[in-house]
């Protein structure tokens, strides 16, 4: 055992048969599972930013739906916030003559729209509270600075504010898009075929665990690694001022 | 240290040839998910023909038996891996799963079938099947066969039986395709069952289902493969095995002998 099992292994011509035949498999795979943490990461975004600067409002009446919100999906588990809904819309939905239970059922109905919907609001609140903790610890100069200026409240949130707390939540935002990234293996128990999905498919026709899935965890990591590259250079765009000076 | 190494390793060598040859202990995969075969009562407990049929056979052999439950689509790899000696879990004896592991001779052989809400047609061509959606459990003989046969078809593949059995009810998918018994016993028998009935013709070709369903080993195993074939023959001949039989079922799921 050892080091020569392991070569021993990689020359062994089946694996590279495997690869040979199921590759289509696991690129399209590999685009489902890009599509759909692209969008919800998308549309997560439209949820965090409202809800993330709710969660800072002074009243109460604002506050509340959104620590609600957030509260909810960050305490439970992705896994099961997709069992509610996925399997709750087939309970409740389904052969429901309810006029809105046959408005949702089509949307309902497939297991991409459940994954979607579930992975949104899970990133949104997560991503939310990114924005929160982002806004709170703006310094409290720049908004004076605001203020003796004149500006509105509004234009103090969409100019001074928002920009800079963007900018601040770059790193943590980074690690939630690699956490949903990887979070995104569970859509293969709603049936859906991404990249977990295709190496599940794969091991179920060669009975080979090891080699489908270390297929695919090379592929989440390759994919990891763009991610990472990108957010260095969007973080070295957009820190510029905050680079340390040559001396 | 080296010695050390090299004389632990040929004691564990030697351990695992005497109990090769000795056989006293087997570990017997299940699926535990899969009624009537196997099920998991509330309180843990499995049960079901395959459980019977495993504790008959281990009492003929005289081999005290354990039982670890693993999902099926581990199955096979988790008996390569040597968690357990041998899969008794109405797996269908197919040339796709021979070149992993060995069979004993088979045990049972039901034919699979197509189910779908009653009154919806089937007919078994790629054209009809097109666009259909179409349910299997993930890595069974039923999910080849669709697969192969029908490749235009939204396959749709679940962990287990019963996540496809609630697919069906709400509408997300056309078809289930799985043993008729555990249609029967899964999907039929229970309450709300009576909205669904059997499409199309019992599925038996050799080709996708095998000859039957047989009990897995590793290729290695040949004592234990001949104990179980005589065990089979054994509790086939003194009619134990048609006692388990009755206990499930009411007609003959051996098939041709």
């Amino acid at each position: 055992m050892g080091f020569d099992a392991i070569i021993n292994w990689f020359g062994q011509i089946e694996y590279f048969q495997l690869l040979a035949d199921e590759w289509p498999l696991y690129l399209s795979g590999l685009w489902t599972t890009l599509w759909l943490v692209a969008f919800s990461l998308f549309l997560g975004l439209f949820i965090a930013v409202p809800a993330g600067i709710m969660n800072n409002s002074q009243n109460w009446f604002v506050r509340f739906p959104a620590w609600a919100f957030i509260y909810f999906f960050r305490g439970t588990p992705l896994l099961i916030q997709l069992f509610l809904i996925y399997y709750g819309a087939g309970q409740f939905l389904a052969n429901n003559e309810h006029p809105l239970a046959l408005l949702l059922w089509p949307w309902f109905q497939e297991a991409w729209f459940c994954a979607l919907l579930a992975f949104t609001l899970n990133t949104g609140a997560y991503t939310a509270e990114i924005v929160r903790g982002s806004i709170n610890t703006m310094p409290s100069g720049e908004i004076e600075a605001a203020k003796a200026y004149g500006l509105s409240r509004y234009k103090i949130m969409s100019r001074i504010v928002l920009p800079s707390a963007f900018r601040r939540a770059l790193p943590a935002y980074s690690n939630e898009v690699i956490f949903m990234l990887h979070g995104s293996a569970l859509a293969g128990v709603v049936t859906i075929v991404d990249l977990t999905g295709a190496a599940r498919i794969v091991n179920s026709r060669y009975y080979a665990p090891f080699e489908a899935f270390i297929t695919a965890g090379l592929l989440y990591m390759l994919t990891t690694f763009v991610i990472v590259f990108l957010f260095k250079k969007w973080e070295a765009r957009w820190h510029k001022h905050l680079k340390p000076l040559e001396v | 240290m080296k010695k050390l190494i090299i004389a632990a390793t040929i004691l564990c060598a030697a351990v695992g040839t005497a109990q090769a040859k000795e056989w006293k202990n087997v570990r017997i995969g299940i699926e535990g998910a899969y009624p009537p075969f196997s099920w998991t009562e509330p309180n843990g407990e499995v049960k079901g023909f395959d459980i019977d049929i495993a504790n008959a056979l281990c009492e003929e052999m005289k081999v005290k038996c354990t039982l670890v439950k693993q999902d099926w689509d581990g199955i096979i790899p988790a008996l390569l891996a040597r968690k357990y000696d041998a899969i008794i879990a109405t797996m269908d004896i197919t040339d796709e799963r021979k070149k992993k592991v060995a069979f004993s001779d088979k045990y049972q052989h039901i034919p699979a079938r197509f189910a779908a809400k009653k009154g919806t047609s089937i007919e078994l061509t790629e054209a009809f099947m097109s666009g259909k959606r179409i349910g299997v459990q993930r890595a069974t003989s039923m999910d080849t066969y669709v697969t192969d046969n029908f490749p235009k078809a939204e396959v749709k593949r679940y962990g287990t039986a019963d996540e496809a059995y609630l697919d069906l009810k709400a509408g997300r998918i056309d078809y289930v395709m799985i043993d008729s018994a555990a249609i029967s016993e899964g999907l039929l028998n229970k309450p709300g069952g009576d909205a669904f009935e059997f499409v199309g013709p019992k599925l038996n070709d050799p080709k996708w289902f095998g000859e039957g369903a047989g009990i897995a080993m590793r290729k290695g195993d040949t004592e234990l493969h001949a104990k179980f074939n005589e065990a089979i023959k054994a509790i086939r001949a003194n009619g134990k095995y048609k006692e388990l039989q009755d206990k499930y079922f009411d007609f003959d799921i051996y098939g041709d002998e």
